[in-house]
């Protein structure tokens, strides 16, 4: 297998796809000639050309509301949003229009189209430049959430993503594009809703996806030199979500923690760990530890930042607090 | 460009530009060495916009501002230190390090913000200028942006409400030809944007930015205007970023003869050369100038350097007002 980034994997999706259906275009602020603030769509303006990569004016909610009508007439749009915080531009199209056609007018229209947006913190950029907004369309039923965390799942999904008929956010680890990671040859496609056990273990389930993963699987070597077997999952997609995964291993261990980088109120993880409490209530030695930041709007300041953000440290301090209350020596 | 008519206002106008270009100089120093970091973008080649514009304005007269705002915040007023301490993350910055190079702010120089979302400000400034018309102020809400947010949605909603509403809010677009790495014909179907301004009713002027005379004059007009209650006005100045767009930009997308070209035009080496030529001020009266802002930059640099770091209270202490 080929090590590549998972820019490149996303690059590699993108083009793939686009030369597999003639129906799929890409639009975005800077996506065509300046090749994508991340880069990801490098080289499709040269192979696809300005009919089908084009360049849009900062114009967020034109952008997904025409996304959504393109789709709706036939055509297969990948939009990208420079970052997720301005996705709240285009919140109105997202939520009131992308989720609710296909169920309001009972399945006669659908919307297939993907909304790419890099998300993350921990650069310094700032409060409205640092947000992760996963949770807000989780909350929202009628659109896919997808959050990849591994250039092999970056390629996979995004091809799914495009492939799929549902309105898709596409979430990339703003902090993961220079990721290197094995990726098969050719053409492959990963399901969504089916979460990747990244790591085996039997002592605690930690769950998690995008940036917090890496900080998981490094939470769980540090551990496992103490003898503490971490099961890692990572969600790769957040809707759907393959709950029987999360379930299964949550059985098996009896602990769970689960990471992500946003907020700690209302997030996906606040979901994820009802719902343990939910199915799983009986086999759960211990409450379901979230590890999350902090609420609080992103400071610039660089111990602030690092403060208000969650880390591997963070997941290991909290296993050892609970593993001293649920396992009395 | 016009004659100088007095020379205090000259002095202030040429020290004011020289600041801005000395001190984001300095501020990108800072960035390279790692003092600085974060999005930082950088002002210089519009500087006689900002201290036109400023320069036009009464101190209790309001602005509101992009994420390209350290010249906008310095030209208002704001001390160099506490700018050049917030963008180190320092506790003495204006904004206690928790803002950062896009959000600066100054409620004594009624300095609004800075606003890191493209258009984001512009329904702010019109908002300020309700509280203005509702409170009867004498005052009015400038309020700065960059050619790439007139495409926003709320710069329209804004406009069209301003107008309605008869609101005091001077919009001012700094149009220097790129958002980021697309100019302005790849993303505006109308690129004389001061017409806009016509299909809202509301009177506007395009001048050259590049001009601090010209800038001031203009901004003075606009201003005026605006302060009798008559309503909105909109100015469209034209102008370069001699900079990528942030620190962080490749800026691979304009030609070398463009920059050439527009290099040329620098607002501060025309001002000096038309003050000298003029005979309002000796080459060593500029110097005079020059060394004291020098002096001001290294104090601002000294000040942040020995700061203390924002204190880690501060996370929680702010958001929520009490
Ligand atoms: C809503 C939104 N979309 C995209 C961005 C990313 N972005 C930051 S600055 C910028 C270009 C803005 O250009 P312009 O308004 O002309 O201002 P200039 O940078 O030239 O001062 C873009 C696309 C953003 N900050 N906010
Ligand atoms: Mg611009």
């Amino acid at each position: 297998m080929a090590k590549i980034s998972y820019r490149e994997a996303l690059n590699q999706a993108l083009r793939e796809e686009m030369r597999r259906d003639s129906s799929i275009i890409v639009i975005g602020e800077e996506v065509a000639y300046y090749e994508g603030a991340y880069k990801v769509t490098q080289g499709l303006l040269a192979e696809f050309g300005d009919k089908r990569v084009k360049d849009t004016p900062i114009s967020e909610e034109v952008i997904v509301g025409a996304a959504i009508g393109a789709a709706m007439g036939g055509i297969r749009p990948v939009a990208e949003l420079m970052t997720i915080n301005f996705a709240l531009l285009a919140m109105d199209q997202i939520v009131n229009n992308a989720a609710k056609i296909h169920f309001m007018f009972a399945g006669q229209s659908f919307v297939p189209m993907v909304i790419r947006a890099a998300q993350g913190s921990g650069k310094q950029l700032g409060a409205q430049h640092s947000q992760q907004l996963e949770a807000y369309f989780m909350h929202c039923p009628g659109i896919r959430v997808v959050a990849p965390s591994t250039p092999m799942d970056a390629k996979g999904l995004l091809k799914t993503a495009i492939r799929d008929d549902n309105p898709v956010m596409f979430l990339e680890g703003q902090g993961l594009y220079s990721l290197e990671g094995e990726v098969p040859p050719g053409d492959y496609t990963i399901p969504l809703g089916k979460a990747n056990i990244v790591r085996e273990g039997s002592d605690i389930t930690f769950i998690s996806y995008l940036a917090m993963v890496p900080e998981c699987l490094e939470a769980a070597k540090e551990l496992s030199d103490r003898g503490i077997e971490a099961e890692v999952i990572d969600l790769r997609t957040l809707n759907p979500l393959d709950k029987a995964t999360v379930f299964e291993s949550v059985k098996k261990t009896g602990l769970a923690l689960v990471a992500n980088e946003a907020w700690k109120t209302g997030s996906a993880g606040a979901e994820i760990a009802a719902l343990i409490m939910e199915n799983c209530f009986d086999y759960l030695d211990a409450p379901v530890i979230r590890i999350s930041a902090t609420d609080t709007p992103m400071p610039y300041n660089r111990q602030l930042e690092r403060a208000a953000l969650p880390h591997k440290e963070d997941i290991i301090n909290a296993v050892n607090n609970l593993l001293k209350v649920a396992i009395p020596q | 460009m016009q004659e100088i008519v007095d020379k205090h206002d000259a002095k202030n106008l040429y020290k004011q530009m020289y600041l801005m270009r000395r001190f984001e100089e300095t501020a990108s120093e800072m960035y390279i060495r790692g003092k600085i970091t974060g999005f930082t973008h950088l002002y210089i080649g519009q500087e006689a916009i900002a201290a036109g514009v400023m320069s036009a304005l009464f101190d209790k007269d309001y602005v509101v501002s992009s994420y390209r705002e350290h010249g906008h915040a310095l030209a208002k007023g704001v001390s160099p230190k506490s700018v050049m301490a917030e963008l180190f993350g320092k506790e003495t910055g204006c904004c206690k390090g928790l803002g950062g190079s896009m959000h600066l702010f100054d409620e004594d120089k009624r300095f609004m913000g800075g606003y890191a979302i493209v258009g984001g400000g512009i329904p702010i400034a019109t908002g300020i200028g309700l509280s203005i018309a509702y409170k009867k102020e004498n005052v009015i809400c400038a309020c700065l942006f960059g050619d790439g947010a007139i495409n926003q949605g709320a710069f329209h909603e804004s406009l069209n409400l301003a107008k309605l509403w008869d609101l005091p809010v001077l919009f001012i677009c700094e149009n220097n030809l790129y958002a980021m790495g697309t100019e302005v014909s790849r993303a505006s179907a109308v690129t004389k944007f001061y017409k806009r301004a016509e299909a809202y009713d509301i009177p506007s002027e395009c001048a050259n930015g590049m001009d601090v005379l010209e800038v001031k004059k203009a901004a003075a007009h606009a201003a005026g205007y605006v302060r009798k209650g008559r309503g909105p006005y909109f100015l469209e100045l034209r102008t370069y970023r001699y900079k990528a767009h942030s620190m962080a930009d490749p800026d691979r997308y304009r030609t070398i003869a463009e920059e050439e070209l527009w290099k040329e035009r620098d607002p501060i080496v025309i001002f000096a050369r038309h003050l000298t030529d003029t005979g309002v001020f000796e080459p060593y009266e500029l110097r005079k100038i020059q060394e004291k802002v020098e002096d001001e930059i290294q104090e601002a640099v000294d000040f942040a350097n020995k700061s203390p770091n924002s204190g880690i209270e501060l996370l929680k202490e702010y958001v929520y007002a009490e």
